[in-house]
């Protein structure tokens, strides 16, 4: 296809879109219009009914509890994905066990960049954690929180201290956050059903609204989401990482 | 509130050409990232701070960081392949 066929193409589908387009512009509502029923009696019913003030956390882990329980197996599954694009090559696992080729012990950082680093490595670890046990109260929940702990390992690496990032990258229990945290979420499901309600009832004592341990199984599967998130992102990186050090034993070879 | 809603649109509106139209990848990723926080910013200021919260270290982080792995292992197997070729 010559250029001028393809910019020609290109101008009578674009002119298609911009026409389709502002058809469909003619009746857009107006901004912040809401039409459902729903987001209002949620926000008026929550912490009546379920005793947190973060509604949105409320209809993720109760109301809508199902949902949340299936797209956390998407990025269950999507990890699990990745970790077998990224599988290691039969003949090549032997060889990663016996000459295992290490990362730089440090990195030349700068000791601003050092110490920065590290005091933020610590602000973040409180301000995950925060986030991620409020998450019934303020906006935030298990997965942000979850996140932002996950990114924790990052800035060690940007301290210059590659040792202590690979420590934390490839511990074992990585994996067994992320399975155990998405398993969590179903087996609190299985004792509500155990309990004697549906699964996935919220079967756990409420308590007192504005309190950490409150809003019952909110508050709960708000933190394994934490744990699963967390541990998911750092299989990633661990998995991203072995590719490089791979990537390097063939270099040397 | 309301100019700062234009506003915040208006940079999404410009940011997100800007990161189609930087070729080169390594550059790419850093206009990404920027974008990636340009929307944290703009989910923040539509009242939502949950998403907000998620967006600014998924997409101002997490992919970009992905998205520079996958580029300094190609760049590597670029290397040692013409290496080879060269021997």
């Amino acid at each position: 296809m010559s250029a001028r066929t393809r910019t020609t193409l290109f101008l009578i589908s674009a002119a298609g879109l911009a026409a389709i387009f502002a058809w469909g512009l003619r009746d857009v509502p107006p901004m912040g219009d809401y039409r459902g029923p729903y987001g209002y009696v949620l926000t008026q019913v929550a912490v009546y009914e379920r005793h947190a003030t973060d509604t949105v956390n409320a209809i993720n882990y109760d109301y809508r509890g199902f949902d949340t329980l299936g797209e956390e197996f998407i990025l269950f599954a999507s990890v699990l994905g990745v970790l077998l694009l990224f599988r290691p090559a039969g003949q090549k696992k032997e060889d990663a066990g016996k000459k295992r080729v290490q990362l730089e012990d440090a990195l030349p950082v700068s000791d601003t960049l050092r110490v920065g680093m590290q005091a933020m490595a610590a602000t973040m670890i409180v301000f995950g954690l925060y986030i991620a046990l409020h998450g019934q109260l303020t906006p935030g929940g298990g997965f942000q929180g979850g996140v932002i702990l996950a990114t924790v390992p990052l800035v060690v690496y940007l301290s210059g201290n590659v040792k202590t990032f690979e420590a934390i990258v490839s511990n074992p229990l990585t994996t067994l956050a992320e399975c155990g945290g998405a398993g969590g979420y179903a087996i609190i499901g299985v004792l509500a059903l155990l309990a004697g309600a549906h699964f996935l009832t919220n079967f756990v004592p409420l308590g007192k609204t504005g309190d950490v341990f409150s809003s019952g199984t909110i508050a709960i599967i708000s933190v394994t989401v934490g744990v699963e998130v967390a541990g998911g992102f750092l299989v990633l990186m661990q998995s991203y990482l072995r590719e490089i050090i791979e990537e390097r034993l063939q270099e040397e070879r | 509130m309301r100019l700062l809603e234009c506003v915040i649109l208006l940079l999404v509106a410009v940011t997100a050409p800007g990161v189609v139209l930087s070729r080169d990848p390594k550059r790419q990723v850093v206009t990404l990232s920027f974008y990636g926080l340009i929307c944290a910013l703009m989910f923040f200021i539509f009242q939502a701070p949950d998403v907000a919260l998620s967006q600014i270290t998924v997409g101002a982080v997490m992919l970009p960081l992905m998205i520079l792995l996958t580029l300094t292992k190609l760049r590597r197997q670029n290397l040692r392949r013409e290496r080879e070729r060269e021997k």
